[in-house]
């Protein structure tokens, strides 16, 4: 049998026609029909790039310089734009990365969907929606027959995602690619989506290229794995010698990354840093009883003791990145107080000293827009110095020396803007500034996230060693559980604003759990290839709007386990649990173990 | 600054070699010219190219050449002059807006919004009018009425920047407001506002030219290149280089300049894609 | 629906209170001199009685604020005071010249606009390509050229030498279709080369700007050829911006009326108020002043407003 998809000797060039750049050297694989095959790789791996070859496409400055790309008879490499047109949508269809940003904002959702299925002429707009109906109820969508009457902006993340995969089913085709769809979906959302794709192309047999940059997930979608660096191919073979027994040393290495150690020492309890007691906090202007127009946060307390870190956790409008502004002054909360080593700590910056502003430091999770661009790293890194400690000279030089060397950077990067920086470099640069101003406590805002899996473990790896030799305190502030477990010694879980469990991190590492944790641990996909199939469906969430200043259980309208009656009418107490977390639920321990 | 020329295309290079000509002439025009600006040297009216005069003789017999080369200083400098002074105090303010509190930031906005609604010829009017037109009150009218534009762009990308994380770090290590606003966030703007300054000039020269033209610019004895196209108008039937230099040489002042801010914003998409 | 009603009642509203702001701009600016406007009237021989009792007559003896609150009550009821030019009233000599002002932007608008819009999508959808960096030459040139420089050209090319036009804008009573066209001919096109110019400019930096959007890609992904993806997808997203960038521009056209009206000799309201200044006559100068600001802002209003009406996040209400 000879394969559906051939790639053969592809190479891809960027920049300018008279000094290109190679970015994808004689790529080859093939796949059978109804295979699915995963293309992972880090950023600037060309996986995105090679994935849209299969279109026929390549993003504006590049060209497909070389080899062929055959989908059964078709090379999409030398074909015209006119006869790609008529190939693209109808025999190889594409979900992109980001459903709120592909969808048309000024355009109904049916209207998208059903779009390409006019466009070729291949059946009726009646049969076209009927067909996307369906196609809505295969992938598990709410209301099925309305929901293509809305526009993009009036439906959720995982929801638009999903129509975005009926969008591409709507003609049937043999090739789908997927490029990165679920990685701007949080961890809860992304299982139900991950869940649907697998059913939808399963159930029509259809050939699928997954690009991500995530193994776990990979592992639970893929029949093959691709490993790309730097648009070489480093290894091909079926997903599990991938997982079981990989042959490159490049593959073993981003296996490594994922697998975090969940041990986490105990450290002795020091003294406390930084304490935080009944935080509310949140936006618009403050009404008469005292409360901010749009609330995000309620009654958040804990400590943060030195040399330890705390990690906040929480999925999207869970307010975690609102508690750090809370902290550092730049949101002033309206109600609660805040020691900083044991002295009140003014709720507004403005009204801070420079001794408070100092000691608490944040870090930002995009250190592309935390490090001033017009600014050399040596000016970065001294500004601190001279602003709290007065350094000038030939004294600032000396330290901001120690400070790229504390951070493992060369001494000669002191004199570089850091507009040609990697993402790391750039990530530890963010880090020095903060520590150039000798912290008690370092507001870590995600600050992993936006790095790749390798560079991502390097960063925490410093942070820990550094945490260790400077005694610091960090409040982590992360959507990844994973990462959280593996770091802290004291865990919040954030959900819409209100504290749902709070305890040490090692009674983070089993159950029992509040139900939100719960689902939130569960929802993080490991490298078993079964995982997937054996979770059940959880519920969706129901459309109650709940806000954030609901004093019921906010989670009540996705709790699988809620107790009717009681959680629908009193609010939830906080139990205190055999572990030392509390949590915030109306089940006592013996129920949450037990569910 | 050779390497940004180098990378420029053809018209970017036509346009910088035609701004640093006409900047030479503004300079040094006077001395250059064979004639006084205002001596009659001939007894016959609109001659044409070539003749004894280089660029023939005006409505009274004066000789153009001597005239225009006269006459560029104050088409390049009071534009020059207003462009500067436009965009620095609009990019002031507009630091100042954007690291002031919401309120003061609202109203100063909506007050410029006021001044931008007031086309700039129709205010220039209405200075005139009350003020007479002389070379300081023209720089006036011309400088004020190209600040609320320059304000308006200065403080979208002021604004902007100000949202970047950056400028938070250094709001929580408890910098002033004169820091964050000289050191954070103007460095960050200054090259498009650099640009902005080039088109100020270009908006500038047109509506002095203008003004010129209708006769409310620049008075006699003193004529920029717009007061030179007005008082030769009459020989616009008989094709007079009197009338068709200077109009032409605005057009390549206007045009050179617009070329070169063309390939430098050109220059920059690119290096962007090439990324 | 009421979130959009309210969006809109706000925009009418800032409108309003920057008209007023303007107002105050002009009024303030054109009185701020003590210049004697009794006396310029009278001319230097006049007896002091006489310039004191004009000066009674005319209201100049009370202090700013009340002037500018009779003037501001006066313009609101359509009494713009009197010409001291030639002591008529000045809304009848707007009047009878609005129109005519009108008639000259409106036909500059239907040619310019449509023109610069085709102009503006056909340079983006080419972007970077041959066709699209003659255009930008063009406009960019265009852009550049004083208005009088362009008018004259046309006056000699086609009313001089090929004796085509004529060259000043002169309509007959008894004119025809043909007389119209005559007359209208170099004024408009003088204008609408300068506009369209500025306003393709902008259209195509709108559509560029939604071209490079993530779901003009997918309309791509999905088969559809270029030229679909540009109307169907970007187009509707740039309405906008597009909007926006036709009311500024006309804007600018309230500008160029000025030297095009003087240039052809049209009888409109920008040379009247050219007229105005040379005379110095004020309360006529302060209204077609207030007029053109106006005009001005109606524009920026219908954009305002297009554009809401155009996006659906508003309009649903979400």
């Amino acid at each position: 049998m000879t394969a559906h998809i051939i790639v053969d000797n592809l190479q891809v060039q960027a920049g300018s026609p008279e000094q290109p750049v190679t970015i994808v050297h004689n790529v080859s694989f093939s796949l059978q029909r109804g295979e699915v095959l995963a293309l992972i790789g880090e950023s600037g791996s060309g996986k995105t790039t090679i994935a849209l070859t299969m279109l026929g496409y390549a993003r504006p400055g590049c060209w497909i310089s070389g080899g062929a790309v055959m989908v059964g008879n078709d090379n999409m490499a030398d074909k015209t734009d006119a006869q790609l047109a008529t190939l693209r949508g109808r025999k190889v269809a594409y979900v992109a990365q980001s459903a709120a940003a592909a969808f048309n904002p000024s355009r109904r959702i049916m209207d998208q969907v059903v779009e390409s299925a006019l466009m070729h002429g291949v059946m009726s707009r009646k049969a076209a929606e009927e067909k996307a109906v369906k196609l809505f109820a295969q992938l598990s969508l709410p209301s099925p027959d309305t929901i293509g009457k809305r526009y993009p902006h009036e439906v959720s993340g995982g929801q638009l995602q999903r129509l975005m995969a009926a969008m591409a089913l709507i003609c049937d085709p043999e090739l789908v690619i997927f490029d990165e769809p679920t990685t701007a979906l949080d961890v809860t959302t992304q299982v139900d989506v991950l869940k649907a794709f697998k059913a939808a192309v399963k159930a029509t047999n259809t050939t699928a290229v997954y690009v991500s940059h995530d193994l776990a997930v990979v592992a639970q979608m893929a029949d093959r794995i691709l490993v790309l660096q730097q648009g070489r191919v480093m290894e091909n073979n079926p997903t599990t010698k991938i997982l079981s027994d990989a042959e490159h040393p490049y593959t073993r290495q981003l296996l490594s990354a994922v697998q975090h150690s969940d041990i986490v020492q105990n450290k002795a309890d020091s003294d406390v840093v930084l304490e935080i007691a009944n935080i509310e906090a949140g936006y618009g202007r403050i009404k008469p009883d005292g409360r901010p127009e749009i609330p995000i946060l309620s009654d958040i307390s804990m400590k943060v003791r030195r040399g330890q870190t705390v990690g906040i956790i929480g999925e999207s409008g869970s307010g975690k990145s609102t508690f750090a502004r809370v902290i550092a002054g730049l949101l002033p909360a309206s109600s609660g107080y805040m020691l900083l080593n044991k002295r009140e700590l003014f709720s507004a910056i403005a009204d801070r000293d420079k001794k408070e502003c100092q000691h608490i430091q944040m870090v930002f999770q995009n250190a592309d827009t935390a490090l001033n661009p017009a600014h050399k790293v040596g000016d970065i890194l001294g500004r601190p110095l001279t602003f709290f400690h007065g350094l000038t000279g030939a004294a600032r030089k000396q330290r901001v020396a120690e400070l790229l060397e504390l951070v493992k950077l060369p001494v000669e990067l002191a004199d570089r803007k850091c507009g040609a920086l990697s993402g790391g470099q750039k990530q530890r640069i963010n880090l020095a500034r903060a520590l150039a101003a000798e912290p008690s406590v370092i507001l870590c805002d995600e600050v992993t996230s936006a790095l790749d899996t390798v560079v991502a473990a390097a960063i925490l790896e410093l942070l820990e060693e550094l945490q260790a030799r400077l005694n610091i305190a960090i409040v982590f502030i992360s959507h990844d559980i994973s990462t959280v477990k593996h770091l802290c010694d004291e865990v919040v879980v954030l959900y819409k604003g209100s504290k749902v469990e709070h305890g040490s991190g090692k009674s983070f590492a089993s159950a029992p759990y509040h139900p939100y944790t719960d689902l939130l641990v569960s929802s993080v996909p490991t490298l078993d290839p079964q995982w997937l199939d054996s979770r059940n469906q959880d519920q969706e969430a129901r459309n109650i709007p709940i806000s954030n200043s609901d004093s019921l259980c906010r989670f009540r309208d996705r709790c699988t386990v809620k107790l009717n009656g009681l959680c629908d009418s009193e609010a939830p107490p906080s139990r205190k649990l055999s572990s030392g977390k509390s949590v915030l639920c109306h089940r006592d321990e013996a129920m949450l173990s037990y569910s | 600054m050779m390497s940004v020329f180098k990378s420029m295309p053809v018209s970017g290079k036509l346009g910088s070699a035609l701004v640093a000509f006409w900047l030479f002439i503004a300079l040094f025009g006077p001395w250059l010219a064979p004639h006084t600006a205002s001596e009659i040297v001939a007894y016959d009216v609109f001659e044409p190219i070539g003749g004894e005069y280089v660029l023939g003789t005006d409505y009274i017999g004066r000789d153009v050449f001597s005239r225009i080369l006269d006459g560029t200083r104050f088409t390049i400098f009071i534009p020059l002059l207003a462009a500067a002074l436009a965009c620095s105090a609009g990019t002031l303010i507009a630091l100042y807006s954007a690291v002031s509190h919401p309120r003061t930031d609202e109203i100063i906005a909506r007050f410029m919004d006021a001044l931008i609604s007031i086309p700039s010829k129709i205010f220039s009017l209405v200075m005139i009018a009350a003020f007479g037109s002389s070379v300081p009150i023209l720089l006036t009218i011309t400088a004020i009425s190209y600040m609320p534009g320059s304000f308006r762009i200065a403080r979208a990308l002021a604004v902007n920047v100000a949202s970047m994380d950056f400028v938070t770090v250094a709001r929580t290590r408890g910098e002033s407001r004169l820091y964050l606003a000289v050191k954070e966030i103007l460095p960050n703007i200054l090259h498009p506002m650099l640009a902005d300054f080039g088109l100020r000039f270009v908006f500038v020269v047109l509506l002095l030219s203008s003004l010129s033209f209708l006769g409310l610019g620049v008075q006699p004895p003193e004529a920029d290149l717009g007061s030179l196209v007005r008082e030769n108008i009459s020989g616009l039937a008989e094709g007079a280089p009197a009338v068709i230099v200077p109009a032409i040489a605005i057009a390549t002042i206007t045009i050179a300049v617009n070329l070169v801010i063309d390939s430098l914003r050109g220059g920059a998409t690119y290096a962007a894609k090439g990324k | 629906m009421k979130v959009i009603f309210q969006l809109i009642l706000k925009r009418i509203g800032l409108s309003l209170i920057t008209l007023f702001i303007v107002s105050a701009v002009v009024f303030f600016i054109a009185n701020l001199l003590p210049g004697d406007a009794a006396q310029e009237m009278l001319g230097q021989s006049a007896t002091p009685e006489a310039v004191a009792a004009l000066r009674d007559a005319y209201g100049l003896n009370d202090p700013p604020l009340t002037r500018y609150a009779k003037w501001l009550g006066g313009l609101v009821t359509g009494d713009a005071g009197t010409s001291l030019a030639n002591s008529r009233p000045v809304s009848e000599l707007i009047s009878s010249r609005l129109s005519q002002s009108l008639l000259l932007a409106g036909l500059t608008a239907v040619i310019a606009v449509p023109f610069a819009m085709v102009l503006g999508i056909v340079a983006a959808m080419h972007s970077g390509r041959r066709i699209d960096k003659i255009m930008n030459i063009a406009t960019l040139t265009m852009v550049a050229v004083p208005e009088f420089l362009l008018a004259t050209i046309f006056v000699l090319v086609f009313a001089v030498e090929l004796n085509w036009l004529p060259s000043l804008s002169y309509i007959p009573s008894d004119a025809g279709l043909y007389d119209y066209f005559r007359a209208f001919a170099l004024p408009v096109a003088t204008l609408c080369i300068v506009l369209s110019a500025q306003m393709a400019r902008m259209t195509r930096a709108a559509v560029l700007e939604q071209l490079s959007q993530p779901y003009v890609e997918m309309a791509l992904l999905k088969g559809s050829p270029l030229s679909r993806a540009v109307l169907r997808h970007a187009l509707p997203n740039a309405v906008g911006p597009i909007v926006n960038a036709v009311a500024l521009s006309l804007s600018y056209l309230l500008g160029g009326v000025v030297i095009v009206e003087v240039i052809f000799n049209y009888p409109g309201v920008a040379s009247l108020m050219v007229d105005a200044v040379t005379n110095r006559d004020m309360p006529l100068l302060q209204a077609c002043a207030m007029l053109f600001c106006t005009g001005y802002l109606i524009l920026v209003l219908i954009a305002d407003l297009a554009a809401i009406l155009a996006n659906p996040k508003l309009r649903t209400g979400g």
